[in-house]
């Protein structure tokens, strides 16, 4: 198993470490609940080393990544990022994606841990006709989140970098606690709060002075359900091989008129006749916990769809989840029967996202 | 360190057996509740239902994970720990105590638990595989 070079850190720390995406990860220290609290009141702090880091540089990297990219990013001024994702050529979803614009003809993308080696093999078969240079920073820098309320104020006495002002998505060059790299106003836990490059060497020391100023450290588990309260897609779940954009409420992403891309004829055609599937959020009403790949049933039994992500919210105390059905077929407010271990326990379909975001923006 | 009472018995499914005449307390482990993080949910059986050994009688859920809970023994439901069920979090608070979780009622009295010893050394060969 792939370690970060944070792994002596979280065993030190006591986590509990689990397998993910190849990774020797800490899937939670002080326990899931209280690392989801510690995030949305102070400030939570993430490993997360085992994202892939990519460099795209050279005359073409803008055209290069409007061509794998479904996003257009022609808008996205250097010290700025947006959100995107590759699609393949029917629409289905190669991973989502952040393109940090770092410099002229310099861009960084950050992928997921589990998918890196598929969409590193992805990017490099569509360079041809493209004068770029693919460079893989994941293993030299390491990157850790630092996400919650009291991010700023932890972070901004640490570095020269005026992150008090920093915009929201923007990225700057930093340097913290004499370590030098990127500081970005990003994250995914519907918090304000940042996420930094370092270099791997130097990661250790200024994770523990962020612990040692009151940073709380935070796992996977938590990571899910921050994640998943404020409706922020997570690959293998929401968004898969053969789930578009638009059936996963991504269609903001998609922007059809900036010209041809992978993907986008197919993605016209889904959004000119509407996509098949839909994702809605559901409140569990009877007793029961949907979990992923629970079927949804109506209240005649008839198929509907099925869980995508599910888990008692420690924001809300509700039990909640998202599930990807059939489109058209559920309004708020209709009520469906999930199939919890084949028993229907019975849900209400509600408005998403189920948590409001708390950007700095 | 995991806390393992001499007095009790184990599965390697990570249940606790309190065995008194012919009934027996069940619960989950010290080691098991922390492996599994916060409890959130419990369900358990109807009184009255009959297990077969390794029988899947209930569920604990974490936020995370769903983890069933086998039969440790062949017998009948005589009781179930409602406070639990209302609760969850007593499974991680008091796991050997206020976090039981059902009381079963036997007739032939069951075989192949494990000391406290060989579960203590069970959870240890785990940990270091």
């Amino acid at each position: 198993m792939k370690q970060t070079p944070l792994n002596a850190r979280h065993r030190a720390l006591g986590a509990r470490m689990v397998e993910f995406g190849g990774w020797d990860m800490p899937v939670q220290y002080a326990g899931i609940i209280a690392e989801h609290k510690a995030t949305r009141e102070g400030a939570g702090l993430f490993d997360i080393s085992h994202m892939a880091r990519f460099w795209v540089t050279g005359p073409d990297s803008e055209r290069f990544i409007q061509l794998i990219d479904t996003f257009d990013i022609s808008k996205t001024a250097i010290g700025q990022s947006d959100y995107g994702i590759m699609c393949y050529e029917d629409g289905g979803i190669v991973d989502d994606i952040f393109t940090y614009h770092l410099g002229p003809d310099e861009w960084m993308v950050v992928a997921n841990a589990g998918n890196a080696e598929k969409d590193w093999a992805w990017l490099n078969q569509h360079t041809a006709g493209y004068d770029v240079v693919l460079t893989d920073r994941s293993q030299e820098l390491a990157m850790i989140a630092l996400q919650g309320p009291k991010a700023e104020s932890l972070l901004a006495p640490l570095t020269d970098a005026d992150v008090v002002n920093l915009a929201f998505h923007g990225i700057t060059k930093a340097t913290v606690e004499g370590a030098a790299g990127y500081i970005s106003r990003t994250g995914y836990t519907g918090e304000d709060g940042f996420e930094l490059f370092l270099p791997a060497g130097e990661i250790e020391r200024i994770w523990d002075r962020l612990l040692e100023v009151g940073a709380t450290p935070i796992g996977l588990g938590a990571r899910d359900s921050l994640r998943f309260e404020p409706g922020l897609a997570l690959y293998g779940h929401e968004i898969e091989r053969d789930i578009n954009p638009y059936e996963a409420k991504l269609g903001w992403v998609v922007k059809l008129d900036k010209g041809p891309f992978i993907g986008s004829e197919a993605l016209h055609d889904i959004k000119a006749n509407g996509p098949v599937r839909t994702l809605v959020g559901l409140e569990m009403t009877g007793r029961g916990i949907a979990r992923q790949g629970y079927p949804v049933v109506a209240l005649d039994g008839s198929e509907l769809g099925v869980v995508t992500t599910g888990m008692p919210s420690p924001s809300l105390g509700k039990n909640l989840a998202y599930a990807l059905v059939k489109a058209g077929s559920l309004k708020i407010g209709a009520e469906v029967d999930v199939l919890i271990r084949e028993k229907p326990v019975r849900a209400t379909v509600v408005k998403t996202p189920f948590y409001k975001a708390r950007y700095k923006k | 360190m995991s806390n393992v009472p001499h007095e009790l018995l184990y599965t390697k499914e990570h249940e606790w057996v309190r065995i008194d005449g012919n009934s027996a307390v069940v619960g989950i482990t010290e080691h098991a509740q922390r492996e599994l993080g916060d409890v959130v949910f419990v369900e358990l059986p109807d009184v009255g239902k009959s297990f077969e050994v390794g029988e899947p009688f209930g569920t604990v859920e974490s936020v995370k994970a769903v983890s069933e809970i086998y039969a440790p023994l062949s017998g009948e439901i005589t009781e179930i720990n409602n406070e639990v069920v209302d609760s969850p979090e007593l499974v991680n608070e008091d796991p050997y105590g206020e976090g039981w979780l059902a009381k079963f009622s036997f007739t032939t009295a069951p075989s192949g638990l494990l000391s406290a010893a060989e579960y203590e050394r069970y959870i240890n060969d785990e940990a270091n595989k």
